[in-house]
């Protein structure tokens, strides 16, 4: 099947290029989910409408649904902004990671001295600055001695990972406990279930792992849309993604502006560490990051790298994420899986594939033109 | 010889058309290369040439029109036809493989057998048959990046007559070269005639193609505007036909009043990572209320002393003081710091530089000028104050359409350059950088931006201006310096200077 | 002395095994490197491979018939990335994460569905498994051979071959090989498709012959750590089997070393020795053990008419 002799970069209509074109790519990606779902044996409308009321069928399982899209947005907003500058941060999990090592050890060392209000926020800056550190080497190294950010990034998750192990093995574990995981927070050091912030003024709801970080993430947005459409250094870092040359002829510096939207990105993967272990474990365990960072991409491109797209983005994961569980649970040749299926076919069609549809809609265009 | 029998053409082209989006490059070119000879195509940058070259070559395709090549139509839809035919072509940029040897380069494409080290052996042999006959000789083994350009540019014409070419090709084959290795080059294209290759010269210098050719051809604009036998022509013809975009515009330009010196430039160099100099002891003074017109073919250091200026680049030596400011090697400013000392500057390129093609018009109209108020304040970009700003500009320079939220890349170039205009003059700076300031913008945006740049100069500000257009030059100026080979080469008064002589000087055949 | 000789010996022995699928892997990404595709989706395809060629062997009986499903899904891989990055001129990076997030889910789905053992495949028993050839007990199946013959077999095709000649100009100059009359889509097509039948080999190697069965996430890794032994071996065949040796060793010895201290040093942490190829990677990149230069168009698509 050859493709139409038309280029890949042509003009659409603008409304087609905004909406129809990623909307085709998402289809055509859940068109191949259904066909591996028929494929396992299973209906595909069946699972579909077992996926929808497993993710927003109860108060419960909405509230599964908003806990885990906290975590692709903290992810799908560290990619966007290292994507307006131009730079591919596929290192989110190591820079969640030890964001999430940062907080830990911020809470291990003064919960049982701190209030909750300075804990909190203290701990919460401590994962921006260890997120934001981890992604702060590869910077520097893209910045000042010209290696890859894709390739030092990757490496980076590993040895993250490698970190991890060995401190939570021989250095935070807890004392006398068998699983490497660290002593438990003091309530200090955990930020509150929903449930109960909701309880306290009144109103009940089924508890789940949903915790106040969501407000972290609902600020995340705000803050990064704020910062890259209406700040000076946000303007400086989307000229510099959109045209290096033009950035440089404006007096912006290269080199400090991928510093800073690193940091940025980083420390924004880091917010995982809070949402996971200050939310939901209150205490540091290991592999929470569980492939958050690389879903990031998906949630990004899925979101066009807007925050408003990327909550929407992040919605729509986190749906799938309990709504898979559920499917799983209840049809068992169906695994959780099928999330992370679903996670890298979107990637696929509306990233590396997103031209796939262009030439043909573009001939379509041309018809109803002619 | 026999100049219009048509059975002896090599190479003819009818009607050849090609567009790039909305850039009309070739309009219509129909040309004939008679075996045996040497045909020059001579024309500024940007008149068509390159592009016809590779339309030839099998490297873009042609929206119309037919090549023949001796005497059969056919169909050149990629290099693989154009070798088939014996064309050869020796490009700008070379296509050699820098980490390759030049064997591997020669061989590549035509290898002669699955396995290398015959084909490696069989191209030995040629190749040293090859340094006999035309006296090309290169060290077989050396790896390209090792070469010196010249050394470099034989390597590709030995590729070519590898590959059995009767027809080559070459494009602007002497603008890496010194005098030496040009005129090495020219022998050895004397002794490829005198042995049946047909040759196609395309440059911009006209001193080559009245050393080398035997007929010439004038690109403009995409257009072939005459033919000529070498012969019963001369340099001044060919120099009026190939710069001459006739618009002479007559402005009402009040007398020069000479202010202080807001910019020197003394011994300014600047020299690449390759060791090549780009700006050769540059000596510049620009006052207050002056304009100062730099005339130079593209590629003279024109665009080097732009960014040297506008604190781009750093330079490699000399001093230079922007408004009373000492910059130097040790010292170099950035152009956040320029714009700073009052310096505004109107890039070459307005869409690689000067602006960012998916930005709004409004974020387009503050490029450079964001950080501070009246855009910023408490750190806060202001939305109102940005749009108001390129409502502002946008009605003061005309720009059309006045929709501030649209794309940048959604404008006409005219109008996008009468953008990026209004944005560095609204500053009011002291001195003024324009790059080429109409270029690819339509003849009402042309007298527009010129009485500006004349209003700017009348308000007491310091503009330099480079430019390829000599009339545009000859017509705003009230000095005008002409660059050739990263030096300043001479300086004229635009009373008393014509569009010739200025050619001439410009392509460097008479540096006086 | 007859103590250190077999230790000697058993830590050869691990560091070939741990190295082959690192060598397989690492020979396929510089096909693909040097034809200037960029492939982060080796650890993908590898995984691909590697379950369907356990799930093909336990299904069928037979270790071949793994070995033909491991390459045919590498394979599929391989031109679903070729679709992407030389047809549809998309972003590389992009295309190769997109490959291993899908792989990590796809087979545990699939193994879930076909077996019902939680993404594992069942245990693999004789015929099922690629068995020793010369030495009973050091697991040298035929792709631990097939591994070090891929080396010099690597190393000819691109230095010696016309197709390497043309693998290599078209991963430095992709113009200058169309300016040749060459097509600089099949060929970049053909370097992916090696690097597919590569990486196919080295998941087949890892379910089938090191290991008697898939599971899941089996990989670990390892496709990074050949693509790390790629850039610590400049990109070319004999330092990259170099670098392979090297991690493997690193890997046998952080067995090996878990728990003992060495003189002089101390407990040395396991977790150090496995980062220890990531790490070194860094430094060469970051210039500070010489400079390894990458095929100069690798990661860009090939556009002719802008």
């Amino acid at each position: 099947m050859r493709p139409p002799r038309r280029s890949l970069s042509g003009a659409l209509p603008v409304w087609a290029e905004v909406a129809l074109l990623p909307l085709v790519n998402i289809a055509l990606a859940f068109i191949v989910v259904g066909l591996i779902v028929a494929i396992i044996g299973v209906d595909p409308f069946h699972a579909l409408r077992l996926l929808v009321v497993g993710a927003l069928g109860s108060s419960e399982s909405i509230g599964y649904t908003l806990y885990y899209a906290t975590n692709f947005t903290f992810t799908g907003l560290a990619v966007a902004v290292a994507f307006h500058a131009g730079l591919f941060n596929i290192g989110g999990e190591g820079q969640a990671y030890i964001g999430g090592l940062g907080c830990g050890l911020a809470v291990l060392a003064l919960d049982r001295w701190l209030p909750a209000w300075l804990m909190i926020p203290i701990a919460i800056a401590a994962a921006a600055l260890f997120g934001a550190a981890w992604a702060a080497v590869p910077a520097w190294l893209q910045a000042w001695r010209g290696s890859h950010i894709v390739i030092t990034t990757i490496m980076f998750n590993f040895v993250a990972s490698a970190l991890m192990v060995y401190l939570m093995v021989n250095v935070l574990i807890a004392p006398g406990s068998m699983t490497p995981q660290s002593r438990t927070f003091a309530p200090s050091g955990r930020i509150p279930a929903m449930h109960d912030a909701l309880q306290a003024i009144g109103i009940t709801v089924a508890p789940s792992a949903l915790n106040l970080s969501i407000l972290l993430a609902l600020a995340c947005c705000v803050a990064v849309w704020v910062f890259l459409w209406h700040t000076p250094w946000g303007y400086a870092l989307r000229t510099m993604g959109h045209n290096p040359e033009a950035a440089v002829y404006a007096g912006t510096s290269l080199r400090r502006m991928t510093m800073l939207a690193m940091c940025l990105s980083g420390a924004l993967a880091g917010f995982v560490g809070v949402n996971e272990l200050m939310g939901v474990h209150h205490r540091i365990v290991l592999d929470f990051p569980a492939g958050y960072g690389f879903a990031g991409i998906a949630v990004a491109l899925m979101g066009r790298n807007h925050p408003l797209g990327i909550a929407l983005a992040a919605l729509l994961f986190g749906a799938l994420q309990q709504g898979g569980a559920e499917l799983a649970f209840e049809i068992p040749t169906i695994t959780r899986e099928m999330v992370v299926v679903i996670q890298g076919l979107i990637i696929l069609f509306s990233g590396a594939l997103a031209h796939l549809p262009r030439p043909w809609l573009q001939i379509l265009f041309a018809r109803r033109a002619s | 010889m026999q100049a219009l029998t048509p059975a002896a053409a090599a190479i003819e082209l009818r009607g050849i058309e090609k567009s790039f989006g909305s850039v009309h490059a070739v309009r219509g070119v129909s040309l004939r290369i008679e075996a045996g000879t040497i045909t020059g195509i001579v024309g500024e940058n940007g008149a068509g040439k390159s592009t016809l070259m590779s339309i030839l070559y099998g490297l873009y395709r042609a929206d119309a029109g037919e090549i023949w090549v001796d005497g059969r139509l056919v169909e050149m839809a990629s290099p693989r036809d154009a070798i088939a035919h014996g064309i050869g072509m020796v490009h700008q940029h070379f296509m050699l493989i820098d980490t390759f040897t030049v064997l591997e380069n020669m061989v590549l494409g035509a290898e002669g057998g699955v396995l290398l080290a015959g084909g490696l052996a069989a191209a030995r042999a040629e190749l040293a048959r090859l340094a006999r006959d035309y006296g090309l000789s290169v060290d077989p083994d050396a790896r390209i990046a090792d070469l010196s350009v010249g050394e470099q540019q034989r390597v590709e014409i030995l590729k070519v007559l590898f590959r059995g070419a009767r027809i080559l090709i070459l494009d602007e084959p002497s603008a890496v070269l010194t005098p030496q290795e040009t005129d090495r080059l020219f022998r050895i294209l004397q002794t490829l005639k005198e042995r049946g290759v047909s040759v196609v010269l395309i440059t911009h210098k006209l001193r080559e193609i009245m050393a080398a050719t035997d007929r010439v051809y004038v690109m403009r604009q995409g257009l072939v505007v005459v033919e000529r036998r070498t012969a019963d022509t001369n340099s001044e013809e060919l120099a009026e036909l190939m710069v001459g975009r006739k618009v002479h515009l007559d402005l009402d330009k009040a007398p020069t009043r000479w202010g202080e010196v807001l910019l020197r430039a003394e011994h300014l160099s600047l020299v690449d990572d390759r060791g090549v100099r780009l700006l050769d002891d540059v000596e510049l003074e620009l006052r207050a209320g002056e304009i100062v017109g730099i005339a130079g073919v593209t590629g003279n250091g024109q665009s080097e002393l732009l960014q040297v200026l506008a604190g781009i680049r750093p330079p490699s030596g000399g001093q230079l003081t922007v408004c009373g400011h000492v910059l130097d090697a040790h010292h170099p400013g950035n152009p956040a710091q320029m714009r700073a000392l009052g310096l505004a500057h109107v890039p070459e390129d307005r869409l690689r530089q000067g602006m960012v093609a998916a930005f709004e018009a409004s974020e387009t109209s503050i490029l450079g000028y964001q950080d501070g108020p009246p855009f910023t304040r408490h750190y806060l970009l202001d939305g109102p104050a940005v749009g108001a700003h390129c409502a502002r500009l946008m009605e003061s320079f005309d720009v059309r359409p006045r929709s501030p939220a649209l794309r940048s890349s959604n404008f006409s170039g005219g109008n996008q350059q009468k953008l990026v205009l209004a944005r560095e003059i609204a500053r009011k700076p002291k001195v003024l950088l324009v790059g080429q300031p109409t270029r690819g913008v339509d003849i009402g945006a042309i007298e527009f931006i010129h009485r500006e740049l004349v209003k700017a100069r009348d308000a007491g500000c310091a503009v330099l201006v480079v430019s390829v257009e000599l009339d545009e030059i000859l017509s705003l100026a009230d000095r005008i310096l002409v660059m050739f080979a990263g030096r300043i080469v001479g300086e004229v008064e635009p009373g008393r200077a014509d569009e010739r002589t200025l050619g001439l000087m410009m392509a460097g055949a008479d540096a006086a | 002395m007859d103590e250190a000789f077999s230790f000697v010996f058993l830590m050869l022995a691990s560091t070939l095994r741990v190295a082959t699928p690192l060598v397989l892997c690492a020979m396929g990404g510089l096909f693909s490197e040097k034809g200037g595709i960029v492939d982060v989706g080796l650890e993908g395809k590898m995984l691909m491979a590697a379950f369907f060629a356990a799930a093909t062997a336990s299904v069928t009986g037979s270790a071949w018939a793994g070995v033909a499903a491991a390459i045919i899904a590498a394979e599929a891989l391989a031109l679903l990335h070729g679709l992407a990055c030389i047809t549809y001129r998309g972003n590389q990076v992009v295309s190769g994460v997109a490959i291993n997030i899908l792989a990590a889910g796809l087979t545990v789905v699939l193994g879930a569905a076909w077996f019902a053992r939680g993404g594992q495949t069942p245990p693999l028993v004789g015929d099922q498994r690629l068995a020793p050839l010369f030495l009973p007990g050091a697991g040298d199946n035929i792709l631990v051979y097939a591994a070090l013959l891929s080396v010099p077999l690597t190393w000819w095709i691109i230095a010696r071959t016309r197709f390497g000649l043309r693998l290599r100009a078209v991963g430095e100059m992709p113009l200058a090989v169309d300016a040749a009359g060459l097509s600089v889509a099949w060929l970049r097509y053909r370097a992916v498709l090696l690097c597919g039948l590569l990486a196919g080999l080295a998941g087949a190697y890892l379910s089938i012959g090191q290991n008697a069965g898939f599971s899941r996430d089996m990989t670990a890794g390892q496709g990074f750590i050949a693509l790390a032994a790629i850039i610590f071996g400049k990109w070319r065949p004999l330092p990259a089997l170099g670098a392979c040796l090297i991690f493997g060793l690193l890997d046998a010895m952080a067995i090996r070393l878990q728990g003992v201290r060495v003189p002089g040093l101390g407990e040395v942490p396991v977790q150090l020795i496995q980062a220890m190829p990531y790490l070194l990677t860094m430094f060469l990149l970051a210039g500070f053990i010489g400079r390894a230069v990458a095929p100069k168009a690798a990661g860009v698509p090939y556009e002719k008419e802008h």
